[in-house]
């Protein structure tokens, strides 16, 4: 069976030559940077998921220890409760991550339905939904989101739903520039020879065209939404206590640095190393998947 | 473009409406008020309180008195019956703060206002001093090391936030080896780790933009032109190159100046600078409502007021944008 099978997926595959995706992964592979950022995020990704299952307990305190420098136990140390730094940065990255990634799905699945919509309508109703677009860009929307952290209580599915509020603007409108540019190709104008609907052919045949911008613009998206958050839990108004974000570690960092500068350094480098590795990716996509860049 | 700029004034109206309201009702549908927190207050007082501040009355009358209040006393009916004075006809009336007794909005804008500009501008000017010289460097020795240092150092300025930098600048620089105070706005030098720490970062992203425009332009045709006609290097790039070259630059500059804005929230509680960010925190948590909404229609109005300023430049600079 075999063996009769694979000369057939060979000439298959010959025949329909090589997927633009297939070229974009050998473009991506080449570059350095990105392959460095991407094992980077995977590593990190990897660790968090996985690591607090072997590591201590982040709630572990040891009062008696106090916070102690890096050592063999403690590989970066303990906070000032006696906890070791090295899982609370691994719980961290959980929540961090988990913002991030979800929040950007919140801002993406506007932002993708939005922009499309309106790209694809064109017309009156396209002049409207990018009206409101312009209008909400105006908004101080930092501002409103400290205001709704504030006085609705730091809750963590609020702090999802505002920080994808902010992000989805700029999505909505690169997305709706490309729906623009493939409305008038050919593959469309078949769809609607045949008489599919709107819907149909917006979600069957526009989305999925659009995917190389959407994957390059999510994963720069990613690390301006961790730093969204860390920026909110460094004012107080981001995750709270028990939980832990890197931002959190941060601002504990921030207030302890004059006896312990290990509790800002770390949780600092690696989220800046995540941030500069996502960044790396993004920019390496983008190359790959030849995305003219846009003006963010 | 006087027509550009003033429909975009007129634009501003429905949006400083819709942030006013937005703001107004947001604050007053949550549980809690300014004067839940105190202890000390008997229920004479509090009810006092309430009646001074018009707490009692529905909240629809509560929106219009506010409102009413806002607008220039110029466009008052009575104003004209008692006399216009001049200030006072133009001004605008944020209303007592609730937390400080005695004091007006107005009067604590005044007063923390210059002090986040201060830290603001400096720090934009840090951005663009640092950043354009670095982009142009890397643009025009485009894949030499002289490329790579100066992106790099581009690309680490973007990824360490500033609540990192900053803190790290005090540890190194202030208490370590002393050559700064830690925190406090006193002299001029305390000045200098606030506004390096929030210039850097956008240093970086003015390094990026102004790198990329600037090579897009070289690129172009009528660069080839001017070269082929003999004009020397240095005046192929600040001639004919840079005035493109930089409009990523300024295009930049609307969101920066609204990021440097609110970025200087985390830079005044790292550095305990009294400025309006730290206060605008604080008189959200304190439910100070009037501070809240005076703040928040300030930097509405000049984030909106300056992103104009930027698209008008912008059309300025580029001979094939047009005023819409």
């Amino acid at each position: 069976m075999n063996a009769e099978l694979k000369p057939a997926t060979a000439v298959e595959a010959q025949e329909r030559g090589r997927s633009p995706w297939h070229d974009a992964w050998r473009r991506l592979r080449r570059n350095r940077l990105a392959v460095f950022g991407g094992i980077v995020v995977v590593t990190l990704l990897v660790l968090c998921v996985f690591g607090p299952i072997f590591s201590q307990s982040f709630r572990d305190q040891n009062l008696d220890l106090g916070s102690t420098p890096p050592s063999r136990a403690h590989w970066l140390g303990t906070d000032t409760l006696g906890r070791d730094l090295f899982s609370r940065i691994l719980y961290g990255g959980r929540i961090s991550m988990m913002v991030g990634i979800t929040a950007t799905l919140v801002a993406l699945v506007i932002g993708v339905s939005y922009g499309a919509i309106a790209g694809f309508a064109g017309g009156k109703t396209d002049a409207v939904m990018m009206r409101i677009v312009d209008i909400m860009y105006a908004l101080p929307f930092v501002i409103f989101v400290i205001l709704l952290m504030v006085l609705f209580g730091r809750n963590i599915v609020l702090l999802f739903v505002a920080i994808g509020a902010v992000e989805w603007l700029t999505m909505a409108r690169i997305v709706r520039g490309q729906a623009m540019s493939i409305k008038h190709m050919d593959y469309i104008e078949a769809a609607r020879a045949l008489g599919f609907s709107r819907r149909r052919i917006i979600f069957r045949h526009v989305i999925p065209n659009l995917m190389g911008p959407i994957i390059v613009y999510t994963t720069l998206t990613i690390p301006a939404v961790m730093l969204l958050e860390a920026f909110l839990s460094f004012l107080g108004l981001g995750v709270q206590p028990p939980m832990s974000s890197w931002g959190v570690l941060i601002k504990d960092g921030a207030d302890n640095m004059e006896e312990s500068w290990w509790l800002l350094v770390f949780p600092g480098t690696v989220f800046s190393l995540t941030l500069f590795s996502l960044n790396f990716l993004g920019d390496g996509l983008r190359d790959a998947l030849d995305v003219r860049s846009s003006k963010d | 473009m006087l027509r550009f700029i003033s429909h975009r004034l007129l634009q501003a109206f429905p949006v400083m409406f819709i942030i006013i309201t937005g703001t107004f009702f947001m604050q007053r549908f949550v549980p809690g008020g300014p004067f839940t927190a105190e202890k000390a207050v008997t229920p004479e007082v509090l009810r006092n309180l309430n009646a001074y501040y018009h707490l009692d009355d529905p909240l629809w009358k509560q929106y219009r008195d506010y409102l009413w209040d806002l607008c220039p006393k110029a466009f008052h009916p009575s104003a004209f019956e008692r006399g216009l004075d001049l200030k006072e006809a133009f001004g605008i009336d944020f209303r007592p703060s609730f937390k400080y007794p005695n004091r007006t909005v107005n009067e604590i804008i005044a007063e923390k206002l210059p002090v986040s500009l201060e830290l603001g501008s400096y720090s934009l000017l840090i951005a663009l001093a640092l950043g354009l010289p670095l982009g142009v460097l890397a643009a025009i020795r485009r894949n030499t090391w002289i490329d790579y240092v100066c992106s790099a150092a581009a690309m680490t300025g973007i990824c360490i936030p500033t609540f990192v930098l900053g803190p790290i600048l005090v540890l190194v620089c202030a208490i370590h080896m002393g050559w700064f105070n830690a925190s406090g706005w006193y002299g001029p030098i305390d000045r200098v780790l606030p506004c390096l720490t929030l210039g850097s970062v956008y240093a970086a992203y003015v390094a990026r933009l102004a790198r990329g425009g600037l090579l897009e332009v070289l690129n172009q045709d009528f660069i080839r032109t001017a070269r082929a006609k003999g004009a020397s290097e240095a005046r192929v790039i600040f001639r004919h190159a840079l005035r493109g070259g930089l409009l990523p630059v300024v295009s930049f500059l609307g969101p920066a100046t609204a990021g440097i804005l609110t970025g200087s929230f985390v830079i005044e509680t790292i550095f305990q600078i009294p400025g309006l960010g730290r206060e605008f925190v604080n008189s959200a948590f304190n439910r100070d409502y009037t501070l809240v909404l005076g703040t928040v229609i300030l930097y509405a109005a000049l984030i909106i007021g300056l992103n104009l300023v930027v698209d008008v430049v912008q059309v300025a600079l580029n001979p094939k944008l047009k005023f819409e």
